[in-house]
C-alpha cells in the first residue's frame, strides 16, 4: 500500500492542461524523484497534494484512504509538508522562531520556547542539519535556510516530504550534503517527493522516479535500472545530446575590459572589490558563483543600471564608465537581463513594441517624432520569422500572455539583431525547458563564433561547465578564481564558490591574457 | 463578437453596468428620504439633460471642466502616475487667468484670452511639477505631495487673490471684464431657450481637441511610448535607456496643464464665475477621478464619462423644487460615482463570466461534433 497515492488527477488553467490524469504513488521510505521539463507540471501536481490548488478531476489516497486536501494547513494535519523554491521564511524572525512559526507552543498566551528549542535541537542533531537557532534568518546563508525549511517539516511530525527543485541554490557541497540528510530521513521511514530536472541527483538520491512531459504521466521507473540518457528521452521525448558541439574559440581583440571596479555597499562591506578582467571577441566568458556574491551588481555597473564608486569600464578602448545607458548600447553592447519581467520586457506592450525597447527613437521606426507602425510591424515580424518565436496572436500578442521561453526569445532576437560586439547575458535559460535551453546555448555559440564577445552570468554549473570558454568565480563580491572549464572539476569549482578554497586573481587574469 | 467582448465592448459594457447599479442604489437613497416624491425626481434626473437644448448646453457646460480634469488623471494614469492634485493645479490655472484678464488690459481682448488661457497651462503644468520632481529625484509618493499641493496652491490662491484681485463686497475675486469671456461661436443660439442661452462656449472644443492630442501623443508618438514604458515598467524603460525621471516630471506638467487649462477656461465664461475665497478644495480635481476612472482612462471614453457625470449632476440640482435637500441629491449623485469606481473589477469579473460562457459554448459544441 501507497502512503501517498494520486489517482488520474486533471488540473487545469484557463485553457492549459497542466495536469492530465496524472496518477502517482509513494512508499513508505522512498526517495522519489518526479522530473520533467520546466512547465511539464510537477510543482502543479505537487501543489494539489499540498492543497495550494484542487484538481478538477482524481483523488489523493493517504494510506489507502480517501483524502480532499482542503489547503495547506489541512496538508500539514495530514503528516505532508514541503520546502517551496522560494522558501517561506520571515526574514527578521530568528531560526527558532521561524521553525515554530504557527505552531507555537503557548501558556496562557505565553510562548513557550524552552521546548520548542529542546525539540529542534534534538531534530537538528538526529539529522545532522547543523543550524544557529537565534540568528535571523536575513543574516544565514541560503543553505543553512533550506536546512531550517527541513526541520520546519520535521517539527510537524511530517511523513510525507515534497522538496521543490531544492538543489538550484545550492553548492555542489551543499548539495552533497542534502542527499545525505534526505537519505537519511528516508532510513527514518519519511517518505520523499524531489522535484528536480537534473539527472545526476537523481541518480545519486532516488529509488524511483516518475517522469512528466507536458503534464503527462510518461511513468515511473526503478532509477537503478535506467540510464541518465534513457530519463533525458522519457523526459524531453526525443534523444538529446547532453554535451555541445563546440568549436575552439578564435580570439579576437579586447572588446570589455574591467579595471578595479569596486562598488561600496549599504554597510561596511562592497558590493564590488576590486575587480579586473577582459573579455576578448570570439570568447565566452563566465562568471559563476552562488546566487548573491555580487554577480547583479557587476552586470549592474558594466550596463550602467548602477553607478560605480571606482574603477573603469572599457569597451574597445573608449571609456564607457560613467556613460548614459544608452550610450553604451550605441558602443556596441547589448544585455539579455537576469530578470525578463523586471527589466528585459514591457509585458503590458505587445511584441512589435518590445522588439523595438531600445531602438524606438532611431529610423526607421520613428519620423518627425511619430512611431511608424508599419516599418515597426515589418521589423517584428522579421525577428518572429528569424527566431521562432511563437504566440497567439503573433507580433500584435501583448507580451504577458506568452510563454517564459517565447519571451525570452524576444529578448534573444532583440539583443542579438542589433549586431553588438559584446554580448552580456545573465541567466539567460532560466525558467526554461530543455529545448529552449538547447537554442539559446546554440544562439551564444553561434554569436561567438560570429566573432563576438559575451559575458554569461550563470549559477547552473552545468552551463557553465559547458559552453564558457573561460570561467571567473565570484565570492562575495570578489573574483576568487579564473579557470578553464576543461581542467576543472565540479568538485573543484564548488570549493571556489562556497568561499573555501581561492586562487591569486591577479596573477591568473595575466595568465589567461598571455594565453 | 468574440473579439469585440474582449476588448471595447467589454470596456463600454462594464461602464454601462455600474452606471446602473449605482443608479439604482442612488434612487434607493431619494426612496428612503422622500418616497413620495422619488419617482418623479428619478424622472427628472433621467430627462432633465434633454428636456431643452439649454439644459443640454448647460450639461456640456459643466461637463467641460470635469473632461478636462479627467483628462489630466486619465493621462496621469496612463503614465503609471496617480494625479490626485488636480484640484491645485485647476485652482491656479483659475487663478492666474481670472489675474490675467482683468489686469493685462495693455492687450487687446482676444489677445488676452489667448495669454491668460496659456498662462493657465502653464501655471498648471508648474503646480503638477513640484510633486513630479520630487517623485522623480527623491522618491516621494506622489499622492502624499500632491494632496499637500492642493491645500497649499487653495490656500496660496485665496490668499493672492485678498491682495491682488478681491472683491470686498462679495468676499470673491473680482468679476473679468465681459470682453474677456470665452467666445461662443454661435454655441449660444444653439443651445437656447426662450429665456435665456445656456454659458456653453468654445471651451468644451478645446476638451475635446485635449483629448485628441492626448491619444496622439500617448498612441502614435515616441514621446508617449516613453511616458507609457515608464508608467508600466519603470526598470525596462531605464534598461531601454529611457530617461526614467524626465518622463515621469514631464506626464506630471502635461497632466497639470490639462488641469489648469481646464480651469483657466472654467472661469473665463460668460456665466460671470469668480473665485470665493473660502478654504474649500475645487471639487471639480476630484470629480476628475471619477470621470477618467469611469472612462477607463481612454481619453474618447473620459469624454463620455464626463458628460454622463454632469447629466446626471444638472439633473440632481433640479430636484430641489421637489423637495429634496441638497444633501440628500449629493449622496445620491455620489453614490452612483462612487459605483463608478468599481468599474475595473467589474471589467475583470464580466471578463471572466464571458470567457466561461464561450467555453462552455464550445465545449458543447465539440461534444455535439463529437456525438
Amino acid at each position: 500500500m501507497y502512503v501517498i497515492e494520486m489517482k488520474n488527477i486533471t488540473k487545469r488553467f484557463s485553457g492549459i492542461v497542466a495536469n492530465d490524469d496524472v496518477s502517482l504513488g509513494l512508499n513508505k521510505g522512498e526517495i522519489h524523484a518526479l522530473l520533467g521539463e520546466n512547465g511539464a507540471g510537477k510543482s502543479t501536481l505537487m501543489s494539489i497534494l499540498f492543497g495550494l490548488y484542487k484538481a478538477e478531476e482524481g483523488s489523493i489516497f493517504k494510506d489507502g484512504k480517501s483524502v480532499v486536501i482542503a489547503g495547506p494547513g489541512h496538508a500539514t494535519a495530514l503528516g505532508i509538508g514541503m520546502v517551496h523554491q522560494h522558501f517561506k521564511l520571515v526574514h527578521n524572525f530568528t531560526v527558532l522562531e521561524n521553525i515554530v512559526l504557527g505552531v507555537e507552543t503557548t501558556k496562557h498566551g505565553v510562548l513557550q520556547m524552552k521546548t520548542a528549542r529542546q525539540k529542534v535541537t534534538e531534530l537538528s542533531q538526529k539529522y545532522a542539519l547543523e543550524v544557529d537557532l537565534d540568528k535571523e534568518i536575513r543574516h544565514i546563508t541560503v543553505g543553512m535556510q533550506q536546512r531550517v525549511e527541513i526541520l520546519k517539516m520535521l517539527y510537524r511530525n511530517n511523513e510525507i516530504l515534497i522538496f521543490d527543485e531544492p538543489t538550484a541554490v545550492l553548492t555542489p557541497q551543499e548539495i552533497d550534503a542534502l542527499i545525505k540528510t534526505m537519505r537519511n530521513m528516508a532510513a527514518e521511514g519519511k517518505s520523499i517527493l524531489f522535484i528536480t530536472h537534473k539527472l545526476d541527483e537523481i541518480k545519486q538520491a532516488a529509488d524511483r522516479c516518475s517522469v512528466l512531459r507536458k503534464g503527462k504521466m510518461i511513468g515511473t521507473v526503478d532509477v537503478a535500472a535506467t540510464s541518465k540518457e534513457e530519463l533525458s528521452e522519457m523526459m524531453v521525448g526525443r534523444k538529446l545530446s547532453l554535451t555541445l558541439e563546440k568549436q575552439p574559440s578564435k580570439l579576437g581583440e579586447t572588446i570589455l575590459q574591467v579595471k578595479n571596479l569596486t562598488q561600496k555597499g549599504d554597510g561596511e562591506k562592497n558590493k564590488l572589490t576590486n575587480i579586473s578582467f577582459e573579455v576578448k571577441a570570439g570568447e565566452i566568458l563566465c562568471i559563476a558563483g552562488i546566487e548573491g556574491n555580487g554577480q547583479t551588481d557587476l552586470v549592474n555597473a558594466i550596463t550602467g543600471l548602477s553607478a560605480v564608486t571606482s574603477g573603469e569600464i572599457f569597451i574597445s578602448d573608449t571609456n564607457i564608465t560613467t556613460a548614459k545607458i544608452r550610450k553604451r548600447g550605441e558602443h556596441g553592447m547589448a544585455h539579455i537581463p537576469e530578470d525578463r519581467h523586471k527589466h528585459g520586457l514591457i509585458l503590458d506592450y505587445n511584441l512589435a513594441y518590445n522588439a523595438i525597447l531600445q531602438d524606438y527613437h532611431k529610423q526607421p521606426f520613428q519620423k518627425l517624432g511619430f512611431l511608424q507602425k508599419s516599418k515597426i510591424k515589418q521589423y517584428a515580424q522579421k525577428l518572429v520569422d528569424n527566431f521562432d518565436i511563437r504566440s497567439g496572436d503573433g507580433i500584435d500578442s501583448v507580451v504577458r500572455s506568452m510563454s517564459g521561453g517565447n519571451q525570452q526569445k524576444i529578448i534573444l532576437a532583440r539583443e542579438t539583431s542589433a549586431s553588438p560586439k559584446l554580448l552580456i547575458a545573465v541567466q539567460p535559460t532560466r525558467g526554461l525547458d530543455v529545448g529552449a535551453i538547447e537554442y539559446i546555448h546554440k544562439q551564444l555559440l553561434a554569436q561567438r563564433d560570429a566573432g563576438k564577445a559575451i559575458l554569461l552570468v550563470s549559477l547552473e554549473l552545468e552551463e557553465v561547465m559547458n559552453i564558457s570558454d573561460r570561467v571567473l568565480v565570484m565570492y562575495e563580491g570578489e573574483i576568487v578564481a579564473n579557470v578553464n572549464p576543461q581542467k576543472i572539476t565540479f568538485k573543484e569549482l564548488g570549493l571556489y564558490m562556497s568561499g573555501a578554497k581561492r586562487e591569486n586573481p591577479s596573477k591568473s587574469v595575466e595568465k589567461a591574457v598571455a594565453v | 463578437m468574440n473579439k469585440f467582448l474582449k476588448g471595447n465592448g467589454l470596456s463600454i459594457l462594464s461602464s454601462v453596468s455600474v452606471v446602473f447599479a449605482g443608479m439604482l442604489l442612488g434612487f434607493i437613497v431619494l426612496f428612503i428620504s422622500n418616497a413620495a416624491q422619488a419617482p418623479a425626481a428619478i424622472a427628472t434626473i433621467l430627462t432633465f439633460g434633454f428636456s431643452s437644448l439649454r439644459n443640454f448646453g448647460d450639461v456640456l457646460y459643466f461637463a467641460t471642466p470635469i473632461i478636462m480634469t479627467g483628462l489630466s488623471v486619465g493621462f496621469a494614469y496612463k503614465t503609471g502616475l496617480f494625479n490626485i492634485g488636480a484640484s491645485g493645479q485647476f485652482t491656479f490655472g483659475a487663478f492666474v487667468a481670472i489675474y490675467i484678464v482683468i489686469n493685462f488690459d495693455f492687450l487687446n481682448p482676444s489677445l488676452r484670452i489667448f495669454v491668460a488661457l496659456l498662462a493657465a497651462t502653464l501655471a498648471g503644468a508648474i503646480w503638477a511639477a513640484i510633486p513630479g520632481l520630487l517623485k522623480a529625484y527623491r522618491n516621494v509618493h506622489e499622492v502624499i505631495s500632491c494632496i499637500m499641493t492642493n491645500y497649499i496652491g487653495m490656500l496660496l490662491v485665496n490668499y493672492l487673490i485678498l491682495n491682488t484681485i478681491f472683491d470686498p463686497m462679495r468676499a470673491s475675486s473680482q468679476r473679468i471684464p465681459t470682453s474677456t469671456h470665452m467666445p461662443m461661436w454661435g454655441l449660444d443660439y444653439i443651445f437656447a431657450d426662450a429665456t435665456r442661452a445656456s454659458p456653453l462656449n468654445a471651451s468644451i472644443f478645446v476638451a475635446v481637441f485635449s483629448a485628441l492630442l492626448m491619444y496622439v501623443i500617448l498612441e502614435r508618438t515616441t514621446f508617449g511610448y516613453e511616458l507609457k514604458a515608464c508608467g508600466l515598467n519603470k526598470d525596462a524603460a531605464k534598461y531601454a535607456g529611457i530617461n526614467e525621471n524626465r518622463s515621469i516630471i514631464f506626464s506630471m506638467m502635461i497632466s497639470g496643464a490639462l488641469a489648469g487649462l481646464g480651469g483657466g477656461m472654467h472661469f473665463l465664461s460668460a456665466a460671470g464665475r469668480t473665485m470665493s475665497v473660502a478654504d474649500v478644495l475645487a471639487n471639480e480635481g476630484f470629480m476628475g477621478i471619477s470621470v477618467s476612472l469611469l472612462g477607463l482612462n481612454h481619453p474618447i471614453g473620459i469624454i463620455f464619462s464626463g458628460v454622463l457625470i454632469a447629466y446626471l449632476q444638472r439633473g440632481g440640482f433640479n430636484i430641489q423644487p421637489l423637495g429634496f435637500a441638497q444633501e440628500i441629491i449629493e449622496i445620491a449623485i455620489a453614490v452612483i460615482i462612487y459605483f463608478c469606481a468599481f468599474v475595473l473589477l467589474v471589467r475583470t469579473q464580466l471578463g471572466n463570466i464571458i470567457a466561461k460562457i464561450y467555453r462552455t459554448i464550445s465545449k458543447s459544441e465539440v461534444k455535439k461534433n463529437a456525438t
